[in-house]
């Protein structure tokens, strides 16, 4: 579990994130969503500590991560994942190469150990037998995917995805979501998806937070939201004309249901 | 390098009072001293420094950097120690290299224009020879070596923004280490040879 309480961050006098708190559980996936600029890339990179929070504690099963000192940080990044927006995948290494760079890194597998748990990794995210290529040959849904293998070779208990689905088409867009949501309840991690993607909120979101003007400004699940009557949720989630069209013939649609149901049950009384 | 030194010489030498050995001498010293240490330095600082910038700035942009910060890998050390030890260490064995081509450009320039016979320079290059001025050719290239690859890694470590600004760090880089090098030129050459 990943606990946040009061983290707040600056830039420039700019206050990017204001009290910011949150309980990220584990097996489910949590999403932080908001529009450009609202500090979900600043969150968790703080989260993780690319960025130096300004004040605030992040809590990863009760240890303090920003209280740390290099060295425990250092060491304690080997439970932790990240898939980065651009998948960040090292472009002198090959596919197998860029898997297999933690275990390398951080563990004492033989060679042998190492190719399984990467072709292992490969099979996981569908991509059995391309251990060979290099990035640049891979697709921007390959790379995507690459990155989560990469991400969770080293089974991490905390997962950071930050804009998975960035630049990838819908079906895409669906398979890394569907892949997201399999690992995290298959092994228990503690996954942390930014995005503003509301095909992901809708199909993984257990758990949503959504900043908005460097605040926590609603907190919900991908039932919730839908539901939710806060005007920048709405504006958030229906923003375009087409959008708002269906919302207000669903709520047409509920009324008339609603009126139905009473008059179906004035009858049953009467 | 070597083969322009030396038909400069043999052109500029007017003087009967001279020996044509000369030419051969004044190839050799200023090879070994100037042209092999700092002039081939000055093409690394291009050639290498703007690699090794615009490698490390690639990965900050493109998050690469970020990515071993996450895994818990000390980024600097596993990316910028290994350039700088590599520049340091081999930076002396191409000036080597540079300053036997150089000679042997000489040599052969002189072959051509017939202006100085094989024997002749062969004895102006052997001629007041030190070895104290190769040693000190070598530590003055192990320090433009350090300063090529940290200024280089420096600026391309700590880039900010997008590829534009991967460039511009690239050309600060070669830029930067340029004037390090002919600084940093002078001031050995006060401390070890004056």
């Amino acid at each position: 579990m990943i606990e946040i309480n009061n983290v707040s961050k600056s830039f420039n006098n700019r206050q990017v994130l204001s009290d910011i708190s949150g309980v990220f559980e584990p097996g489910k996936v949590n999403l932080i969503i908001g529009g450009s600029g609202e500090g979900k890339s600043v969150l968790a990179k703080c989260m993780v500590g690319l960025m130096e929070v300004d004040s605030g504690q992040v809590l990863f099963d009760g240890r303090d991560f920003i209280a740390m000192n290099r060295e425990e940080k250092t060491l304690f990044r080997e439970e932790i994942g990240m898939l980065f927006q651009g998948a960040a995948l090292f472009d002198s290494m090959t596919v197998e190469e860029n898997i297999m760079f933690p275990l390398s890194m951080f563990t004492k597998m033989t060679k042998g150990e190492m190719l399984k748990r990467v072709n292992f990794c490969l099979e996981r995210v569908n991509l059995s037998g391309r251990n060979n290529l290099y990035p640049s040959e891979c697709s921007g849904g390959m790379q995507k995917r690459i990155g989560i293998a990469r991400a969770i070779s080293m089974n991490p208990k905390y997962l950071f995805c930050d804009e998975p689905n960035s630049g990838l088409d819908p079906k895409t867009s669906i398979l890394i979501d569907a892949l997201i949501k399999d690992i995290t309840t298959e092994y228990k991690i503690t996954t942390i998806v930014i995005t503003h993607d509301m095909n992901s909120v809708i199909e993984i979101g257990d758990n949503i937070i959504f900043l908005y003007d460097s605040k926590k400004w609603w907190q919900g699940n991908n039932k919730s939201i839908i539901t939710t009557d806060n005007p920048e949720i709405l504006n958030f989630v229906y923003a375009s004309e087409f959008m708002k069209e269906i919302r207000t013939s669903m709520q047409g649609n509920r009324n008339f249901l609603m009126f139905l149901f009473g008059i179906v049950t004035t009858l049953f009384i009467s | 390098m070597g083969g322009v030194i030396a038909l400069q010489t043999a052109s500029n030498m007017t003087s009967p009072l001279l020996p044509a050995y000369t030419i051969g001498y004044i190839t050799q010293s200023s090879t070994i001293l100037e042209f092999s240490p700092t002039i081939i330095s000055l093409i690394l600082a291009g050639k290498v420094g703007s690699n090794i910038s615009s490698e490390l700035g690639s990965m900050r942009v493109t998050e690469q950097i970020d990515a071993l910060e996450i895994m818990g890998v000390n980024s600097l050390s596993y990316l910028v120690l290994p350039k700088i030890i590599a520049a340091v260490m081999f930076f002396p064995i191409l000036i080597i290299f540079s300053m036997a081509l150089s000679l042997f450009g000489g040599w052969i320039s002189l072959l051509i224009s017939n202006l100085c016979s094989t024997e002749t320079y062969l004895l102006g290059i052997k001629t007041d020879f030190k070895v104290f001025n190769i040693v000190y050719a070598l530590t003055k290239t192990i320090v433009f070596g350090f300063l090529i690859a940290s200024i280089a890694s420096f600026y391309g470590y700590f880039v900010k923004g997008g590829s534009i600004n991967v460039g511009k760090a690239s050309t600060q880089a070669v830029v930067i280490s340029s004037i390090a090098i002919l600084i940093a030129n002078f001031i050995l050459t006060q401390m070890i040879l004056l």
